[in-house]
Parts: structure tokens; C-alpha cells; sequence
């Protein structure tokens, strides 16, 4: 991709004295950096912690349903733990988990831009975040929360204990971050990209952001509303889900549903993104339906606002209604077909490169695979009022959310660790750990599916005896998968120091990312990049002569 | 010579970075419009729920009011308008001038406002204080609805007055040919009041002539 390519050939020295990780070593010239490359970095550590918080959470919830009675927290202690793992997971981890990381490392990248349209409103979006987050953290730890994630009404307004309201105005706030994030991106892609970006020649990760910006600026602001008349009603006591007064504390779940359903979507649309990228990279093959994969992007967002209902199947709303959004959750699962179809005909007869970001990927599409045909049986109207509220709905979505949000996370972080960091790590740790994770993963995972299916409820802290044997083999899985989470943290760390300089384009591959230095310079590209062709336009070679660089 | 804003980072042609700024506004407006999407669904069940009870507590509602408050921020809005064609036209000082009009109207909207939760007070319609004496329970509800509505829009058109300061005393601004900053702020403007066009007939007309 022409004038760019200078940036690929340029002498290991000379990447090294223009690279955007040596543009200064303050502490001021990373906290106030503008920088959407430096901004990146700050969001992956902060989410890794806020990641490590929220499973040392899941560790203490594994370890107390090793047994069926209650012996390692009390009761209030394990309704706090579950409502800490998923307040924290949700809503600092998984939603700005890839957006904020890889999509502000890499949309620039690219798009041939050298930044986002509002540096300044990045960085704001990262303080209000981390203000968010451990406002957040302080409250669940110091006075704990026992509503779950869900924070449904009257519960939370009448009953709860604990530091509800801090709770609730955190999470508001850290709206805030996700909203300035989703207009960045938008008008970003709008308005910055490289001549002879068109449309059709964005990657696919960038479709998927898309898609995905639109959802955080118009769901975000519904849970915002959500939450502010929550608060009303919980200080104020001018409440409009009350009961005793007529209101309708059903009002507040679909409201919470509006948003928190297209919120699914926010954690896995990113992932879906980075699929793409990583299955024709691995393949060295044009993607199988480019404009099928681009739309699915946008139609997932589109649907994923109507589908909201299928959280209140037995809560007592209109069966007509019911059956429409059963109808509309089934129609939502057409376009996360198409790209499962569409990534396995992008690999056959690809030239395929095994690699680590490979193995993720593939375990992706088993884990999503499998997270969705259960989420066709809880769309099902009949089959939902059997499993509703147990650990079969707990297993779906910690398929889609772990499974595939998380395993697309550690796939997108090896294979743009050499952009990132200019260095390679250990291939081989690489394929263990991935390997590990898809084990652990399913070995902690797929018996909740049978636990659910046999009545399992979830949320709750003793069980009957017949269930010991499934907690213990999925407490098993989650020490398995907690090991294959913690290796990459020291073989990434490692490559850091000893890892080997990575060259501009380690993969082969066409983004136009990969034709800037790896690291990149402070502006991204020496020149302004001109774009002739599209994103995924591989020759496809036989493997003896591909030359690995 | 008209004044020009300077290109800030990752841009490289002043008319894109117009453009870029236009743009995320609209979408911010996009999202605000979403968040008074959540009131409006509210309003809506809360209707469906108890049609006649709606009704019969908007009839309690001070018409007069809202109707003055209309007139009154349809008004500043058009100012707004004519500040933004104003500043194109290269007429700093009408731009000034109309800028102020508006925030002056803003003003009396919030004042009329507070006469009538003023007069609510009074009236022991208002949740929260002893002499609080409702006619019915669904009444308080509306009168819930009512204050959390009327006051979020009235803490959005706060920051609209703000930021119509804000620009009005900006002379940079004022002489901008492309009126960029007035145009945003006029278009938050605009946001605000839209919202109130919505609000007006859902708890005001809605029991009018009851």
C-alpha cells in the first residue's frame, strides 16, 4: 500500500528512536498523553486489573459450591461476591474490554488516520472510566452490594443493603466513558480515513466498531435514564416503579433489558471483528462474503435492540409479546450464522498458518458456536420457562461472554502484540495457554449446562447433594482455566525483554496496520498512506513459497 | 478578515475537522434524544398502565404554564437560529446579540418553572415534605414522573445556558464565518428544546379540557 511501505522498511534502530512507547518516559507523558496508541495501553492495564478482580471473585463463588452447604462465605458474603464478579466483569471488563483497547490501538491504524477525531475526549474517556471503575471497586469491596449486576427493582429500591446508591452512580458514571468512546469512533471512521479508504475496503474489525459505537451511544443513555430513576426512587423516594403507588417495577426491566440485551452485543460484536481478521490473516485468503460479514455486523446491532423481551418470559408480560421477541431472538442468531459460515469458507482451501492467534480463534467458533445454538433454546418460549434462572442460562452466557468475548480478547492480544510492542513471544507457551483455556474453559462451563438443565437455580449459595459432582468437575475447569489466564502473563511480560524484535508485518498480513513500523511512530505513518485495494486482498500462495518474515 | 479556528491532532483540512465537529455533536445529540427516550417510554407505560388516572392527574397540571414555557423556548430557540445565520453572515455582534436573547429566554423559562413547583409546593403536590397530600395514589405517581421529567430536562437546559454563556462571550466564536461553536451549541440548543416540545403534550396536554 504504497507511500506507507517506507514505514515497513525501515532499520531496526531507527523504529526504535521513532517509536510512539519511546515519544517520552514521565509519568505525565503517559497520563496526559492524547496518544490513542498510549490511551490503549492505559485501558489494558486497567482493565487486566479490574479482569483479575472480577475472577478472583468467580475464584471465591467456585470455591464456596465445591460443597452443597455453606461453608466458605456466609450467605450475604456469596450474594456480595456474585453481584462484585458481575458488576466488575460487565461493566469494566467486558464492554470496554476490545473497544477500548484494540479498537483504540488499531482503528486509527487501520483507517490510515493518526488519531481519533477527539484525542482529548479519549483521555477524558479513560479518567471517567477508571474514576468509575474504582469508585465502583471501593463500594463492592468496602460495603458491599447484593442486588447482582441486574440491580432489579423493588429489590434494589426497597430492600437491598449495602452501598447500593455509590454502586449505581458508578456504574452511571462510567456510562459516561462508553459514550464519548462510541462518538469518537463513529465520527472517526466518518471523517479520517486515508484517501482511497472507501467503505468497501474497510477491514472488517473496523465494521464491527462500527456497529458497535452506534450501540454504545443509543443503549448506553437508556441505562442512564434507568439508573437516574432508580436513584430517584431510592434517595428521593419520587419513585415511578413503585408498586404501592402503581407504578411497575416490570417497567424497570425492560428499560434495564433495553440497554443490557444490546449490551451483549457490545461485548461480543468486537470479538466478531477481531475474528475476522485473525481467521484471513491465519488463512492468507480473501474473507468468503465480505458484505455478508460487514452487514451481519450492523444487523446484529440493528436486531440486538429488539430482542430485549426474551429476559421476561416468566415474568407475566403479554404472551403476544413473548412470542415476537422469541421470534426476534431467533432472527438475531441469522447473522452470527452467516459470519460462523463465512469464517469456516474463509478457511477451506486457505494456505492456513497454524499459529497461536489461529488456536484462539478456532476455539472462538466452538465456544460461540455452542454459546449460541443454547441461546436458540432459551429463545424457544417452552424451553425457557424450564431453564429460566438457572445455571443453563449461566453456561450460555459465560460461553458467549467468556467463550467468546475472552478468547477473541487473548486472540486479539497475540496477534497485535508484535504492533503493539515490537516484540514476539513464545509461540509455543502461546499454543499451550491457548489450549489450556478452550480445556479449562469447557471442563467449568459445560457441566453448569447440565447442572441448569436438571434445576440448578443460579444466584444461589447451597445446593442439594446429587449436584456435588458437576460443581466440583466446573470448579476443577475454573482452576484450569484461571492457570491458562495467568500464562500469558508471564510469557508476554518475558517477551517484553527477551522476545525478538518483531518485524512490520510478522503474519503476512494486508491490513493496513501492518504496513506501518511495528511499534508504530508517534503519528502512525511517516506519510499519509493512500489506499489502492481492499482489505483483504491476500495472493494466495502455496506454503513452500511463502516467505515468513 | 473573518477569524478562522485553528486545526487541532489528526486532522489535516480545516473543512473535515467542521465537519467532525458537526458530526459528534449530532451524535451526542442522538444519544441525549435516547436518554429522554427512557422518560418518554416510562410516560408511555405508565399510561397504558392507568389511562384514566393519567389523565385526570395531567388535568391537575398548570397549563398555563407549560404553554408560556413553550412559546418561551420555541422562541430562544429560533434566536439561537438566527445567531447561527447571523455568525455566517459575518455579523459578530447580532450573532452576540441573539446568543444573549437566547440564554435571556432560558432564563424565564427556568423562572416560570419555579413558580409553578413553587406553586406545587404549595399546594402539597410536591413528594417529600409533611404537608405532601396527595389525591390519590397514582397521583403522587404522576407528580414522581412529573418532577424527575421536568427536572432533567431542566438540569440539560442549565448546561444549554452554560454553554450559550459560554459562546456568547467568546468573540472568536462570534466572528467564526463557519460558525462551528455556535452551531453546536445552537444545535444542543434545539435538543433541549425538542425535548420540551415532547414533554408539553405528555404531561401537560394530555388532560387538557378534562
Amino acid at each position: 500500500m504504497s507511500a506507507a511501505a517506507i514505514d515497513a522498511e525501515r532499520e531496526p534502530e531507527d523504529v526504535e528512536r521513532t517509536s510512539y512507547l519511546r515519544a517520552g518516559y514521565s509519568l505525565r507523558s503517559w497520563f496526559f498523553t492524547t496518544d490513542h496508541k498510549r490511551i490503549a495501553i492505559l485501558y489494558l492495564f486497567s482493565i487486566s486489573f479490574f479482569f483479575a478482580i472480577g475472577g478472583i471473585a468467580a475464584a471465591l463463588i467456585r470455591l464456596d459450591l465445591l460443597t452443597p452447604g455453606p461453608d466458605l462465605l456466609s450467605n450475604d458474603g456469596y450474594n456480595r461476591a456474585f453481584s462484585l464478579h458481575g458488576i466488575i466483569m460487565v461493566w469494566f471488563f467486558l464492554i470496554p474490554s476490545i473497544p477500548n483497547t484494540f479498537g483504540n490501538f488499531l482503528i486509527p491504524l487501520m483507517i490510515g488516520a493518526r488519531d481519533l477525531a477527539f484525542p482529548r475526549l479519549n483521555l477524558l474517556s479513560w479518567y471517567i472510566y477508571i474514576f468509575a471503575g474504582l469508585l465502583t471497586l471501593l463500594v463492592v469491596l468496602g460495603g458491599g452490594v447484593d442486588t447482582g449486576w441486574t440491580f432489579y427493582t423493588p429489590l434494589t429500591t426497597m430492600y437491598a443493603n449495602g452501598m447500593v446508591v455509590m454502586a449505581v452512580v458508578a456504574v452511571f458514571i462510567s456510562g459516561f466513558s462508553t459514550i464519548l468512546t462510541g462518538l469518537n469512533f463513529i465520527v472517526t471512521i466518518h471523517k479520517l480515513r486515508a484517501p482511497g479508504m472507501t467503505w468497501s475496503r474497510l477491514p472488517l474489525f473496523i465494521w464491527s466498531h462500527y456497529a458497535v459505537s452506534l450501540i454504545f451511544v443509543l443503549a448506553t443513555p437508556v441505562l442512564a435514564v434507568t439508573l437516574l430513576l432508580l436513584l430517584a426512587e431510592r434517595v428521593f423516594g419520587i419513585g415511578v416503579f413503585d408498586p404501592s403507588l402503581g407504578g411497575d417495577p416490570l417497567l424497570f426491566q425492560h428499560l434495564f433489558w433495553f440497554y443490557s440485551h444490546p449490551a451483549v452485543y457490545i461485548m461480543v460484536l468486537p470479538a466478531l471483528g477481531v475474528m475476522s481478521e485473525l481467521i484471513t490473516s491465519a488463512a492468507h485468503k480473501q474473507i468468503f462474503g465480505y458484505w455478508f460479514v460487514a452487514y451481519a455486523s450492523i444487523a446484529i446491532a440493528v436486531i440486538g435492540f429488539l430482542v430485549w423481551g426474551h429476559h421476561m418470559f416468566v415474568s407475566g408480560q403479554s404472551i403476544y409479546a413473548s412470542t415476537v421477541f422469541s421470534f426476534l431472538s431467533l432472527a438475531v442468531a441469522v447473522p452470527s450464522a452467516i459470519k460462523v459460515f463465512n469464517w469456516t469458507a474463509t478457511l477451506y482451501k486457505g494456505d492456513i498458518d497454524i499459529s497461536a492467534p489461529l488456536l484462539f480463534a478456532m476455539g472462538f467458533i466452538v465456544l460461540f458456536v455452542a454459546g449460541g445454538l443454547t441461546g436458540l433454546m432459551l429463545a424457544m418460549l417452552a424451553i425457557d420457562v424450564h431453564v429460566h434462572d438457572t445455571y443453563f442460562v449461566v453456561a450460555h452466557f459465560h460461553y458467549i461472554m467468556v467463550g467468546g468475548t475472552v478468547t477473541a480478547f487473548f486472540g486479539a492480544l497475540h496477534y497485535w502484540w508484535p504492533k503493539i510492542t515490537g516484540r514476539m513471544y513464545n509461540e509455543m507457551l502461546a499454543r499451550i495457554a491457548a489450549i489450556t483455556i478452550l480445556v479449562g474453559f469447557n471442563l467449568t462451563f459445560f457441566p453448569q449446562y447440565m447442572l441448569g438443565y436438571e434445576g440448578m437455580p443460579r444466584r444461589y449459595h447451597v445446593y442439594p447433594p446429587e449436584f456435588q459432582v458437576l460443581h466440583v468437575l466446573s470448579s476443577a475447569g475454573a482452576g484450569l482455566l484461571a492457570v491458562g489466564y495467568l500464562m500469558p502473563l508471564f510469557y508476554l511480560v518475558w517477551s517484553l525483554f527477551k522476545g525478538a524484535r518483531a518485524s512490520a508485518n510478522p503474519w503476512g498480513a494486508t491490513g493496513l496496520e501492518w504496513t506501518t513500523s511495528s511499534p508504530p511512530p508517534k503519528h502512525n505513518f511517516t506519510e499519509q498512506p493512500v489506499v489502492v485495494r481492499g482489505p483483504y486482498h491476500y495472493p494466495l500462495k502455496h506454503p513452500s513459497s511463502r516467505d515468513h518474515a | 478578515m473573518p477569524e478562522q479556528r485553528e486545526l487541532h491532532e489528526p486532522f489535516h483540512q480545516r473543512e473535515r475537522q467542521e465537519e467532525a465537529d458537526r458530526l459528534g455533536m449530532l451524535v451526542f445529540i442522538g444519544s441525549e434524544a435516547m436518554l429522554f427516550g427512557g422518560i418518554f417510554a416510562a410516560a408511555l407505560a405508565l399510561r397504558l398502565l392507568h389511562p384514566h388516572e393519567f389523565t385526570s392527574a395531567s388535568a391537575h397540571m398548570k397549563l398555563w404554564h407549560g404553554t408560556a414555557n413553550t412559546a418561551v423556548l420555541l422562541t430562544s430557540s429560533l434566536l439561537a437560529a438566527i445567531a447561527v445565520e447571523a455568525a455566517r453572515g459575518g455579523r459578530a455582534r447580532w450573532a452576540g446579540r441573539a446568543l444573549w436573547g437566547a440564554a435571556a429566554l432560558g432564563m424565564l423559562f427556568l423562572a416560570i418553572k419555579a413558580h409553578e413547583y413553587w406553586l406545587e409546593w404549595r399546594e402539597g403536590v410536591v413528594p417529600g415534605p409533611p404537608n405532601a397530600d396527595f389525591g390519590s395514589r397514582f397521583e403522587q405517581l404522576f407528580m414522581n414522573f412529573y418532577f424527575v421529567a421536568t427536572g432533567l430536562h431542566a438540569l440539560h437546559l442549565t448546561a444549554g445556558l452554560v454553554l450559550l454563556g459560554i459562546t456568547a462571550l467568546n468573540r472568536r466564536a462570534r466572528h467564526d464565518r463557519g460558525a462551528v461553536l455556535i452551531g453546536n451549541v445552537a444545535l444542543y440548543w434545539h435538543l433541549v428544546d425538542l425535548v420540551w416540545v415532547f414533554l408539553y403534550p405528555t404531561i401537560y396536554l394530555a388532560g387538557a379540557g378534562r
